[in-house]
């Protein structure tokens, strides 16, 4: 038992965090970062930090995942980083040649005071800066919030430092899609074609981190939001933001500052989260919604209406980002599931309260934590066992001591392949994602039915 | 010279046979270089969390803890406390009025209810910059406790990994010598730096025993508190991964003496050359040693020789890239694809020295590319140019390989069959074999015909 450390009995914790539910901001950053064309992300710290969230990104994508650092030593650590950003930002335009180089801070630069923007712009004013090129930056501490904040931040940072004001309206919706697989990515871009609304997705990380072996290592793969877009923002007729947590902050910055006006919806994943999506691109595009989008909604429904018997009753502890788990509570519930043990890493006011209203006519108590962590979650297990666990590859050591069928969703997923490739976004992704739960819980059956009860046909 | 490699860094790369070989190594990264390096933190941990009973808190804001949470598959054959992830997830107000209490009590509640052998708490980059008295809040839980809380001075900022090595070393130092080494035999060793990734301190043990050798203490693979406290009472230290646990020998051996001498145990010379130099420390002793493990290195080979010949049919003449983070592997890994008929076009590492670098030259056939410190630009343009069939390298090194059509081999912390041993070297060929003779890299773009000289049809 690899967590046989975790007692029952359950204690208040308040200077300690176990097994974390969430991980530290610049990996957010980074990873948005890459969802710009022609964008390398920088990491403005220790080596460390660059090197850490390139492997977590590396493990999770399988793909090349390509970031700078600042590099910090000790020296720079005293007088402060502005050489060594000065130097990385030269070093960076001659050789590798990005479009737009990323920055986002660490936990011992922000400590330290640097001032991020000032020090680009001193970059730009020595020349560093080729014509046509952008350094874009986001605070990030490592201290404040959770992967998902920093995701938030790149997002707002992408706006602050490529959005122009030009007074004029370019009639498409920026869609911020919140921090989701590329496969998601590429979903929500395909759904907005089919209503027929044009879209600036951003960030965009499809194509970029589920690319194709090409016989080529590209530094900056061809994909990505590009540049030229980014610089469009201000000139949306609105802005979709998926998911209060990893896109609101972009969203109405642009709304108070661009005049561009936003929406916060739900991460469109399950039924009812999906339908409000569909509704409001079709409401901005003014058009029914489209027969072949019908077809994919009523085939999730005749999925889940054939298998309702298996999902009833279905107890679930779910780990993750507030965003992914509002949608997934949601979901589980429409489909006659009871998720009741629910924590994130990431904090946040609202989450608690959206997940008790999500949950208030399940006829039973929930427990709900946010921030929280895996130990508690297993220690919430231990007291009342559950049929199937979501979340990312961490969970797996709880569904192994426990014996439990774990569904991987989130962030990180290190053991399985197939979310950058299959979303779980839209109706599509709402069939792929009953279709592993459902399979995750026949699977179980199967294996455990006496032989007795053992049958062909479910 | 390759045009992917930054004017700042020429004096980093050297291509065998071009000129005199001068190496710069050990050099901070070049700020805005994509670098392949960690820090010191990570060098810290990953020496230290193989220790399995004891506990490992990492004293910082959350990432560090998330980074290194049960990454490198040290495995244990008991307690499995290291596997679990703890931290004190510094904030905001923390990084303000400083993080002592919050160390104090995390340390209190952790060990009350675990009951670990032994503490260590990583000091990360911010605890450097606030100010945390690390120490003291150890030395006060240690007597409140009675158990070694122990500080790792591991501040991300203050180097690279090699510091990292050195700050576990000293950390564990603080605990050899505390133990009682009555009852130890006379023929009896240190395993320095094995940390058990896929099970191969047991591999190493087990030859070790059948020469009749008593294991006091693995350092750290499978490791306990109890042996590292009791470490000193062993005749002698075998050192792998010099750059990780040589600080310990080093520090063993002035205030112990306990003598040291530096090991390899992969590859099939490698192996040997190791069980029979330790057989010569001990041979005045027990003159039946050398006879033992001549019995061992021969068993063994002649149940591996044939099998290897299999691979070696289809693997002679292909070339291999290697990019490893102590250079100490990269030695072991050109004799072992010597042994399979390849040769090693590209060689280089994270934190090799100046002495490393040349011996590597040494033995480094003309042509090969040597580089210190590289990236992924560098790194893909040498491994294109150079016609490599398979690349060994690390987490990040992996998907770079598989993008360009090459086959890739982890020598690092995701390595998933042990490769250490005569059965590591059996595994370490059917690992190269299926990786290079992957029926997918046939559904690849081919290369281009400049680097024809490697194998197979890579026409345009």
């Amino acid at each position: 038992m690899l967590l046989r450390h975790t007692p029952t009995e359950i204690t208040e914790r308040s200077a300690l965090v176990i097994n974390p539910a969430k991980t530290c901001q610049p990996v957010g950053a980074m990873y948005a970062a890459l969802g710009i064309e022609g964008c390398l992300p920088h990491s403005h710290g220790s080596q460390g930090c660059c090197s850490y969230h390139r492997s977590a990104l590396t493990r999770h994508y399988k793909e090349p995942v390509m970031a700078a650092t600042s590099s910090f030593t000790e020296g720079s650590s005293v007088f402060g980083g502005q050489a060594n950003l000065l130097q990385a930002i030269n070093n960076i335009f001659t050789v590798y040649n990005p479009d737009v180089i990323a920055v986002h801070t660490t936990c011992l630069s922000e400590t330290i005071g640097d001032d991020v923007p000032q020090i680009a712009e001193k970059a730009r004013q020595e020349g560093k800066v080729p014509a046509g090129k952008y350094v874009i930056n986001a605070s990030t501490p490592s201290y404040v919030g959770s992967h998902v904040t920093g995701f938030s931040n790149m997002c707002l940072g992408m706006v602050k430092g490529l959005a122009v004001k030009t007074g004029k309206k370019n009639g498409k919706v920026n869609i911020i899609p919140g921090f989701v697989e590329p496969s998601d990515m590429e979903e929500i871009k395909r759904l907005a074609a089919e209503i027929g609304v044009p879209i600036t997705l951003f960030p965009d990380t499809s194509g970029v981190l589920n690319g194709p072996l090409t016989g080529k290592f590209r530094m900056f793969p061809k994909a990505g939001t590009p540049v030229e877009a980014l610089k469009g923002v201000g000139e949306a007729i609105g802005t979709l933001a998926m998911g209060e947590w990893a896109s609101a902050d972009a969203a109405r910055y642009l709304d108070s500052e661009f005049k561009v006006p936003c929406r916060v919806l739900d991460l469109p994943i399950g039924l009812a989260a999906t339908d409000r999506f569909i509704d409001a691109l079709r409401k901005i595009a003014g058009v029914a919604v489209p027969e072949k989008i019908e077809f994919e909604r009523g085939q999730l429904v005749d999925m889940i209406s054939d298998q309702h018997q298996y999902f009833y009753g279905k107890k679930v502890a779910l780990a993750g980002d507030p965003d992914q788990l509002i949608a997934l509570t949601e979901f589980l519930v429409s489909m006659d599931m009871l998720p009741i043990h629910i924590v994130t890493g990431t904090p946040g006011k609202k989450f608690e309260g959206r997940i008790r209203e999500l949950t208030k006519d399940m006829g039973r108590p929930v427990n709900v934590r946010g921030p929280g962590d895996m130990f508690l979650l297993h220690q919430w297990i231990k007291n009342e066992p559950v049929d199937l666990l979501i979340g990312n590859t961490y969970m797996k050591y709880i569904a192994r001591d426990e014996d439990i069928p774990l569904v991987r969703h989130g962030f990180p997923i290190l053991d399985r392949v197939g979310h950058s490739y299959f979303p779980t976004v839209g109706y599509k992704g709402g069939l792929r994602l009953a279709e592993k739960i459902l399979s995750a819980l026949l699977d179980r059956k199967d294996r455990d039915s006496p032989e007795s009860s053992f049958e062909l046909t479910l | 010279m390759n045009s992917a490699v930054l004017e700042e860094r020429q004096d980093q790369v050297h291509r065998i046979g071009e000129g005199e070989f001068a190496m710069a190594c050990n050099r901070d990264s070049l700020a805005g270089a994509v670098s392949q390096r960690a820090c010191v933190f990570c060098g810290s941990r990953v020496v230290l969390y193989p220790i399995a009973d004891a506990l490992h808190l990492v004293h910082g804001p959350i990432g560090c803890a998330v980074y290194t949470w049960d990454i490198r598959g040290a495995l244990s054959s008991g307690p499995e406390l290291h596997r679990m992830s703890f931290s004190t997830d510094l904030q905001e107000k923390d990084v303000i009025f400083g993080g002592e209490k919050k160390l104090a009590a995390a340390l209190s509640e952790l060990i009350d209810r675990h009951s670990p052998k032994a503490a260590f708490v990583y000091s990360t980059c911010i605890v450097g910059l606030i100010g945390d008295d690390v120490e003291s809040v150890c030395r006060k839980m240690s007597a409140e406790k009675g158990i070694p809380v122990i500080p790792v001075q591991s501040e991300g900022f203050k180097g690279n990994k090699r510091e990292g090595y050195a700050a576990a070393c000293k950390a564990m130092m603080r605990l050899v010598g505390t133990g009682d080494i009555s009852g130890i035999s006379p023929l009896s060793l240190n395993i320095l730096g094995d940390f058990n990734l896929a099970g191969e301190i047991w591999i190493i043990r087990g030859y070790l025993e059948r020469m009749g050798i008593q294991t006091v203490a693995n350092v750290t693979g499978d490791g306990r508190v109890n042996d590292i406290c009791r470490a000193h009472g062993a005749a002698l230290n075998v050192v792998q991964c010099s750059g990780s646990t040589m600080d310990l020998a080093l520090m063993m051996k002035e205030q112990f003496g306990t003598p040291f001498i530096r090991a390899s145990y992969l590859g099939i010379e490698d192996m040997a050359e190791s069980l029979y130099a330790i057989a010569e420390f001990f041979k005045d002793q027990d003159p039946g040693i050398v006879a033992r493990t001549q019995d061992v290195v021969r068993d063994e080979l002649s149940r591996l020789m044939p099998e290897l010949g299999q691979y070696r049919k289809d693997l002679e003449g292909k070339r291999a890239a290697i990019y490893v983070g102590g250079a100490f592997k990269a030695f072991s890994l050109i004799k072992a694809f010597r042994h399979l008929g390849m040769k090693v076009v590209l060689v280089g590492s994270q934190t090799g020295t100046q002495e490393d670098y040349e011996e590597l030259a040494s033995i480094a056939d003309p042509g090969t590319v040597i580089v210190d410190d590289s990236n992924p630009l560098e790194l893909s343009a040498f491994i294109k140019e150079q016609g490599v069939d398979i690349f060994v390298g690390g987490v990040k090194e992996r998907p770079i390989a598989y993008k360009l059509g090459v086959g890739f081999c982890d020598h690092n912390h995701e390595r998933k069959r042990a490769l250490e041993g005569f059965e590591g070297m059996l595994n370490f060929a059917q690992e190269v074999h299926s990786t290079v003779m992957s029926p997918v890299w046939r559904f690849t773009p081919r290369w281009g015909k400049n680097v024809a000289q490697g194998s197979g049809p890579r026409e345009e």
